[in-house]
């Protein structure tokens, strides 16, 4: 994106994240630390991460374990408060809300869909209650005969029975249930989802049901989506943008075609490669060295640093920040000083 | 003569409700040094398939049928001490989850030691020294300091390393690696997948590599099969299998992992989802989900049969009876 179109894209934009960070204590205990000498030990989960998701359209985060992405979503969603920065929903400064009737109604037109349809749907409550429970919450319908025709309407939706209502969770296979997920999260017939990797508990056949009901629903409900996935093939399905992400920061932003073909982070290249080739081309994959570091000490300068092969002092020793490299945003000194021919 | 050799295997769990068959009539061969892909989803009995032949199968389950031969050898009758030596001095074994292989409270190198002294006789000192050389073929940096670290003392990356050096260290002629990546990071993942391959490719070993990720088993195997509802759906070159399947529940696998190199707007989809065992439908157990099915599909049971490529399919559209339908199917 050029830095002049940026502003006609803000205007456009649906969520608007800066600066966004989040911080996790994980000393031990006082009394422990005073007698060991020990220091506060502090997990920079999200360390500084921007982004904005036009309406309409499908951001997704991709990264390895312990990247950020997942604190990410929570933050969006306000699971966890942020320990620095803003997030705009439609104008609306969410981490600066009050609890009041305001508030709920921003609340209504945000859902979350979690990775694990086993702990995510409460076992004791039969599929129609769970389904009606942020229409109840919200207040979106009073009247319980409505209710009870919204939630048939939406099973039928997510292509599941009006009857299954009646059942309990434990009655579904796992992409049954996380049809009843969706479910739940369209209720309050929100604008803006975000899925924490929603098909990685998923058996592929089941995967594929999923991802196409998600795309039919985005399209005719026209909503937002904020995908999280470690998988780069689903990824590449579902967006529109892509946001790779390295130890709590964000190392590039571009659109999705040009990601694939073009991948400009070190990072994102690495990661490509890495992924086996079903297409059979017979490609060589160059070897990849190294493994993600711990985010409680995480290298000084680029993160990425010790795993990569055009690292130099600079690297070492100052962070990069997102500059714009055609399509996309990338935040690499090599990048940026033109010495990253492979 | 193939090194592995499976005949009509068939795996059952006896339940309060009946008796379940997690595995039904399986038979394939895997030769020295070649690589077997097993795939299929949850629940299609590629695991069980893989702990039968080592004999790890939890009770109440049991082997009820069939035959296994190693090496010339029948294994599956032989008696429980016998097995012991089998299983890890000629059968290494490599699970998903690193921690359930590694002893938490032995250090790395006491275990691949003692796991060289028990199956090949060798020496404290000489096991040492080779423990140590193992550590250093999988890529543990400075393997001479960390052999006697624990395993919670490594990643998780570096743990299933271990658990590779360790099944290899006794030389067995076979390795049974169940989900070995799974729960690997994409880039960790890699770089485990190339090891086992050089690994068993420069020592000649042979891997029955079984998994859900087709793109592991397309990089990795030299044939595969796939599995369905505890039967193999179709076998065969894995080239052939991922670019020509012949049985459509293959197909319609292949059609629902999203290609990488270009977009597609919708994903091929099988609609309904793989039986439960409790539910096995007559004939053949993917005729509900199959387009293609017709009488003979939900009256009789399709066996692996010939078909115009070189991979076997349980279909009847490749039944000589029904050519016709089969040419509308290859076309």
């Amino acid at each position: 994106m050029p830095p002049d179109g940026a502003r006609s894209l803000v205007t456009e934009a649906l969520v608007e994240v800066e600066d966004l960070a989040r911080e996790f204590d994980i000393s031990r205990p006082w009394l422990f630390r005073v007698l060991n000498g020990e220091p506060r030990r502090i997990v920079h989960a999200v360390a500084g991460v921007s982004f904005t998701i036009p309406r309409g359209t499908t951001l997704s985060l991709v990264g390895e374990s312990g990247c950020g992405k997942t604190t990410v979503a929570r933050l969006v969603v306000g699971l966890y408060r942020p320990t620095r920065g803003r997030i705009r929903f439609d104008g609306v400064d969410l981490t600066a809300l009050a609890a009041n009737d305001a508030a709920r109604a921003i609340r209504r037109r945000i859902a979350m869909i979690f990775q694990d349809p086993y702990a995510s749907l409460n076992p004791r409550w039969r599929v129609r209650d769970i389904v009606a429970e942020p229409l109840r919450a919200f207040r979106v319908l009073e009247d319980e005969r409505a209710v009870a025709e919204r939630v048939a309407a939406l099973l039928g939706h997510v292509g599941l029975s009006p009857k299954d209502g009646e059942k309990f969770p434990h009655e579904f296979s796992g992409g049954q249930r996380q049809r009843i997920s969706i479910a739940r999260a369209l209720s309050a017939t929100p604008d803006f989802l975000v899925c924490d990797e929603p098909t990685s508990a998923l058996d592929v056949s089941v995967q594929a049901q999923i991802l196409n009901l998600m795309k039919d629903l985005q399209e005719e409900l026209s909503l937002t989506y904020l995908f999280i996935s470690h998988n780069l093939a689903v990824v590449r399905h579902m967006s529109d943008r892509i946001g790779v992400m390295y130890l709590g920061r964000m190392v590039e932003v571009a659109p999705t075609d040009a990601l694939f073909e073009a991948p400009r982070h070190p990072y994102t290249r690495m990661l490509l490669d890495a992924i086996p080739d079903l297409e059979m081309t017979g490609r060589r994959r160059s070897p990849v060295g190294g493994e993600v570091p711990s985010p409680i000490a995480p290298p000084p300068g680029c993160a990425f640093h010790p795993r990569c092969p055009f690292a130099n002092a600079r690297c070492r020793s100052e962070v990069p920040r997102l500059r714009a490299e055609g399509d996309a945003l990338v935040a690499c000194h090599a990048v940026e000083e033109g010495r990253d021919a492979a | 003569m193939p090194l592995l050799d499976v005949r009509n295997l068939r795996v059952e769990f006896p339940t309060r409700r009946g008796t379940l068959v997690a595995v039904d009539d399986v038979s394939f061969g895997i030769e020295p040094g070649e690589v077997l892909g097993v795939v299929g989803e949850s629940g299609a009995g590629k695991s069980i398939t893989g702990a039968a032949i080592i004999r790890l199968i939890e009770p109440p389950g049991r082997i009820a049928g069939g035959e296994v031969w190693l090496d010339g050898r029948r294994i599956d009758t032989l008696p429980p001490e016998r097995m012991r030596n089998v299983r890890g001095r000629e059968i290494g074994a490599i699970f998903q989850d690193p921690l359930t292989t590694l002893n938490p409270l032995y250090t790395i190198g006491r275990q691949l030691a003692e796991t060289m002294r028990v199956h090949l006789g060798l020496g404290a000192k000489e096991a040492r020294a080779r423990a140590i050389r193992w550590l250093e073929e999988v890529g543990i940096p400075a393997a001479a300091e960390r052999i006697d670290a624990y395993p919670h003392q490594f990643s998780g990356g570096m743990r299933q390393r271990v658990v590779i050096a360790l099944a290899l260290c006794a030389e067995p002629k076979l390795v049974i690696a169940d989900e070995p990546t799974t729960a690997l990071d994409v880039s960790i993942q890699a770089q485990v997948v190339a090891l086992l391959k050089r690994l068993c490719r420069d020592h000649g070993t042979a891997v029955m590599l079984i998994t859900h990720d087709m793109g592991v088993i397309a990089e990795t195997a030299d044939r595969v099969a796939v599995m369905y509802a505890g039967r193999i759906a179709e076998i065969g070159p894995v080239r052939e299998v991922v670019k020509r399947p012949r049985h459509p529940y293959t197909e319609g696998l292949m059609g629902s992992i999203p290609p990488l190199s270009r977009r597609v707007r919708r994903l091929a989809q099988i609609e309904g989802a793989m039986p439960r065992l409790t539910d096995i439908p007559r004939g053949c157990a993917f005729n509900p989900r199959c387009l293609r099915a017709f009488d003979r599909c939900r009256r009789d049971r399709p066996e692996l049969m010939a078909t115009d490529g070189p991979n076997r399919a349980a279909c009847w559209l490749h039944d000589p009876s029904s050519r016709d339908l089969a040419r509308g199917y290859a076309a």
